[in-house]
């Protein structure tokens, strides 16, 4: 694609804009599967482990809650550009904003177990639950409902971090308008329908959320 | 592989470093005691009766809380230039984050104050107390404690977000990271260095307020 | 003295009290009993100006309780409450519990303020607990020292707003020791309770209240022995 200096802001522009947009929404997704999958594990693991194995994950999982994103994605790329196996931008933002959800989700899962009641688990099993069945059919849907606005809660602030995969040359909304602006100068504009889009799709999620754990608080 | 890690400039450069640090720690302290007093006012303005008020600080809480950091950043950086306000780097980020905790913070405060009861308050007023007086000795000494596990995260938060600093040319940890590296071409090493010096930072931070709460709410 | 006049309070379209006239002499004891919803918790919210009223007048030591000219938090020193749910200051120990309002409101030195709140809490016979938190403290333990705050501002009047409803059964006890104590030195009391055997060895009268209207009032022998409201007859049946 061919970019003018300083002209106007034209419709293809607007297009651009689009699928940078589309671009965030495809990162930040497939980071929240594959980082939600992990980070269940890793709050089971914690939960129902012993005091070694919860140590060893939480202190792991708490060096990617304690450096600033930028640094990670920064520090992974270009670990692999210097192992020779230089990736995508995609896929190292992926597996960067990927071990970050897992980091936050693990919290959020391991909460989500410790949130069912000792007495309801001991009540299934006596009932002749196997333990796997105790956790499919008693922990998971006490727990989830304990914990889904929170996991909602990190969901988001993922689709908000991945602006930050900038850094690392994949060109999603925030970099697009950043690239606009330069160009068009336009700023107040360009600004406004990359705010919006975040806007737009995180508000009502988060109303909905909060909407929903009222329900289930009563 | 074939790379040889170099580790000496990142030793040579060090004291810059820990220079550069200080400046994040100081945008850290400064953008959250601005966002902290700020975050209580728009709770005030939000339960106030004044529409106006309550309308701009919805607004401010939920762009706050709604749109990625770095847009706000941007949006102070690039929006305020377009309106040829020109201002720093150091302010532009202060600005960007206050903006931020505030809304956070807002709401914050908002479940702080409903976790206290109501009976809180009338059995201090029963004592004789005023309102101001039941507000200050029962009800937000308790809402501190309350807001105070939050608050902490909050200020973790905001200390990794100046790291924002080094995309707008503020030179405070990345940013002075970004520079010193362009001078060697050693990323991997500059910023392998200063993750760890973030990540101390976080636990001392974490160590500090621990303490503060041990000392401010023991026994309880 | 505390006197009630025709007093009249609604909240939204439901009227409470419908017309309460009621005195209360010095070093009197009256307890008030009745099916929950009758109105008798308001009535103590409203003696200790905490809920506005529609029309009427609370008279306390002939100051009236509603008055526009009245200044409230004085007022309020003469009157104790203690409150069903446990209202303990979480973040103070017991001592800086009862402390508090002296040294905020009677502007006492702290040091004052702190010897007499531990006289005030070995009187309840806390004295071993001055420094506990309250999520050290039983529930009965938490009733008392809010007894012991209260009386700390040495009010001529004390309210009890069910005090022991939220107790488990074996903390009742030492809390009625406590308002027996209080009787028994000559404190003008209010209490309202589901205690009935409570209410008769304590009071010297004992007020019915039925759907916001005091139905009944007479002496603990003849109200419990002798009701003659159907509705106290049928309330008395219930709860025994």
């Amino acid at each position: 694609m061919a970019i003018d200096v300083f002209s106007e802001l034209q419709p293809k522009d607007l297009l651009f804009l689009g699928e940078a947009a589309l671009r965030t929404l495809e990162i930040s997704l497939t980071a929240i599967g594959i980082g939600s999958a992990f980070g269940v594990v890793f709050g089971w693991m914690m939960s129902e482990g012993n005091r070694f194995v919860t140590f060893i994950i939480n202190a792991i999982l708490d060096i990617f809650r304690s450096v600033p994103l930028i640094i990670q994605l920064i520090l992974f790329d270009s670990f692999i550009s210097i192992a020779g196996y230089p990736l995508p931008a995609f896929v190292s933002g992926t597996i960067v904003l990927s071990v970050y959800t897992a980091a936050l989700v693990a919290n959020v899962a391991r909460g989500g177990v410790e949130a069912v009641p000792a007495s309801l688990r001991k009540a299934s099993r006596s009932l002749g639950l196997s333990y796997w069945q105790d956790l499919r059919y008693i922990v998971w849907p006490v727990g989830l409902r304990a914990v889904f606005p929170s996991w909602i809660g990190v969901a988001l602030s993922v689709v908000k971090d991945s602006a930050l995969v900038s850094v690392i040359g994949y060109v999603e909304l925030l970099k697009a308008s950043q690239i606009l602006i330069t160009r068009t100068q336009d700023t107040f504009v360009i600004l406004t329908i990359a705010g919006l889009f975040y806007f737009a799709l995180s508000y009502p999620i988060s109303k909905a959320s909060d909407y929903i754990e009222r329900r289930w608080n009563q | 592989m074939d790379y040889e890690f170099l580790w000496r400039p990142v030793f040579q450069a060090f004291p810059q470093l820990l220079k550069a640090s200080l400046v994040t720690i100081e945008v850290s302290i400064i953008s959250m005691v601005i966002g902290l007093a700020a975050g209580l006012l728009l709770f005030f303005a939000r339960s106030s009766g004044v529409w106006i008020a309550r309308f701009f600080a919805s607004v401010w809480i939920e762009v706050a809380r709604n749109t990625p950091a770095l847009f706000q950043l941007f949006f102070f950086k690039f929006g305020l230039g377009a309106i040829g306000i020109i201002i720093d780097s150091y302010i532009t980020v202060v600005m960007a984050l206050a903006f931020n905790t505030a809304g956070y913070m807002a709401e914050t405060f908002r479940g702080g104050f409903k976790a206290i009861p109501g009976s809180q308050l009338n059995s201090a007023r029963s004592l004789g107390m005023t309102f101001v007086q039941a507000q200050c000795y029962v009800v937000i000494p308790q809402v501190l404690r309350a807001v105070w596990h939050p608050m902490t995260n909050q200020f973790i938060w905001v200390m990794l977000l100046t790291s924002l600093g080094m995309l707008v040319g503020l030179r405070e940890l990345s940013g002075e990271t970004q520079f010193l590296y362009s001078k060697t071409f050693r990323a991997f090493e500059f910023f392998a260095a200063t993750a760890i010096i973030y990540y101390c930072i976080a636990k001392l931070m974490l160590l500090l307020f621990r303490l503060i709460a041990w000392r401010l709410f023991r026994g309880q | 003295m505390i006197e009630i006049k025709n007093l009249k309070k609604s909240f939204d379209e439901l009227q409470v009290l419908k017309g309460i006239d009621l005195t209360v002499n010095n070093g009197e004891v009256l307890s008030v009993i009745g099916s929950s919803g009758s109105g008798k918790s308001t009535l103590l919210y409203c003696i200790n100006a905490l809920e506005p009223i529609d029309s009427g007048s609370i008279l306390v030591d002939g100051i009236g309780v509603h008055d526009k000219s009245t200044d409230v938090n004085k007022l309020r020193q003469k009157i104790g409450m203690v409150f069903q749910q446990f209202n303990m200051f979480p973040h103070l120990t017991a001592q800086e519990n009862v402390a508090l309002a002296p040294r905020k409101v009677k502007k006492m030195s702290k040091k004052d303020a702190m010897d007499l709140a531990a006289r005030q809490l070995e009187h309840v016979g806390l004295g071993q607990k001055l420094n506990s938190y309250p999520s050290a403290l039983s529930g009965g333990q938490q009733q008392r020292v809010a007894i012991a705050r209260a009386l700390a501002m040495e009010p001529s009047y004390m309210l009890f707003d069910e005090v022991t409803s939220a107790l488990d059964p074996e903390l009742v006890g030492e809390v009625e020791d406590t308002m027996r104590m209080l009787a028994k030195e000559g404190m003008t009391m209010i209490l309202v309770t589901h205690e009935i055997n409570f209410a008769r060895d304590v009071s010297d009268r004992i007020a019915f209240f039925h759907e916001g209207r005091m139905e009944e009032i007479n002496s603990p022998d003849q109200l419990i022995n002798h009701p003659t409201s159907e509705h106290t007859v049928k309330f008395l049946s219930n709860v025994r």
